[in-house]
């Protein structure tokens, strides 16, 4: 495990302009400069907010990278929860989920049953 | 006396950047009301500078190097480093008090141990309080934060004599000050459960808020507000720290848990300044 380094690098991508810029003109000399497992690589190449959700991001920085990505709203909240469903519970942090996975406004419910 | 205004405020990200997605937009425009209001009491005052104590998420520091407090004593700060469309704030340059902030650093150090830092990047913990507060950007900023994100976070008792320390250098002061503390009270931000708030919790804390109660205040143990208030209930130091830095009464202007689409039960109080002992 090496969460440190993961949410270093969101950190540093979320914050810095030079960083975003590399990230997207050489993604993996970028994410060379830290020591990061196979797992959280991959779930960055792949821009897995479930996966990096249950890894134990912090969730202030797994938000505003959800933002960098352009993900909508309550899209980013369903696919914290499928990371759930997929991985289990979130292995670090203080960002768990604690609702059993519903939702707690009536906009996200109305998204939620629309895309069933 | 220089410190003019004392308040706490909201700052949810969700209270600009889903202002669109909201069902009860009766409630969200009392909110917004209610935040102009604020900003007329502000600019009533006459403060020329203000100071925004923060709960800051990763935009300046991060567990390399993680400040229990810091003030920022550039001549600009930048933000938001969040993609101003998801905030629904542009990016934006800040006017600082470098001399005041410098000023008020010393005086600060005499009792607590603040970092400062002469480059700073807001995030919506600052934004959106400027968004309604400071929306012409007539008054110059100086951010402050305090550790509620990277545990071991700074204890309540030092947010309290953090606040003391504040009032003291707002004080020594020549131009006139608003200060503003911005955090959550009980919220699950950032997770599944966002749109979870303890209604009750809230209502408990700020009533000790309000009545300035000291000892009730700083009762709070880490693991009862993590339980009782989700990891952002960590957030209430900014309101403690405001509350010290006041002294005096609170008047709770508005609270509502009726806009969980902004992650939060949106408050905004302000302070009744006691002279100093």
């Amino acid at each position: 495990m090496s969460l440190y380094y993961l949410q270093k690098f969101l950190y540093n991508l979320n914050r810095d302009d030079r960083v975003k810029a590399q990230y997207h003109e050489n993604l993996d000399e970028l994410l060379d400069q830290y020591d990061l497992s196979d797992e959280e690589r991959q779930a960055l190449i792949d821009g897995d907010i479930g996966l990096l959700y249950v890894l134990g991001v912090n969730g202030q920085i797994l938000m505003h990278y959800a933002a960098l990505l352009g993900i909508e709203w309550f899209d980013y909240l369903q696919l914290m929860r499928d990371g759930i469903a997929q991985h289990g519970p979130v292995r670090a942090g203080v960002y768990t989920m604690t609702g059993g996975g519903k939702a707690f406004t009536q906009e996200d419910s109305k998204q939620k049953d629309t895309a069933k | 006396m220089t410190l003019v205004y004392a308040g706490v405020v909201s700052h949810g990200p969700g209270i600009t950047g889903r202002a669109h997605l909201v069902e009860n937009t009766q409630e969200r425009d009392r909110l917004y009301a209610a935040l102009d209001k604020q900003r007329q009491e502000i600019e009533d005052s006459g403060a020329e500078v203000l100071v925004v104590v923060a709960a800051e998420h990763f935009a300046n520091f991060f567990m390399d190097n993680m400040p229990a407090f810091c003030i920022g004593i550039g001549e600009k700060h930048e933000g938001p480093i969040e993609d101003p469309d998801w905030l629904g704030i542009p990016k934006t340059v800040i006017k600082g008090a470098p001399d005041l902030a410098l000023e008020m650093t010393k005086e600060i150090m005499q009792t607590v141990d603040v970092a400062f830092a002469e480059e700073w990047k807001c995030d919506h913990g600052i934004m959106v309080p400027l968004h309604f507060l400071n929306p012409d950007g007539r008054m110059r900023v100086i951010p402050v934060n305090i550790n509620c994100q990277g545990p071991p976070l700074t204890p309540l008792s030092r947010a309290w004599a953090f606040g003391e320390a504040l009032r003291r250098a707002c004080d020594l002061s020549e131009e006139k000050v608003a200060l503003i503390g911005t955090g959550g009270i009980s919220h699950w931000p950032a997770t599944p459960d966002s749109g979870k708030i303890n209604e009750a919790w809230d209502r408990e804390f700020l009533e000790r808020l309000m009545r300035q109660d000291r000892d009730a205040l700083l009762s709070y143990t880490d693991e009862e507000t993590y339980a009782d208030g989700g990891q952002g209930g960590f957030e209430i130091r900014t309101y403690i720290a405001a509350a010290a830095a006041a002294r005096g009464r609170g008047d709770l202007q508005f609270y509502t848990a009726q806009l969980p689409i902004f992650a939060v039960g949106c408050t905004v109080a302000r302070f009744a300044l006691e002279e100093t002992a």
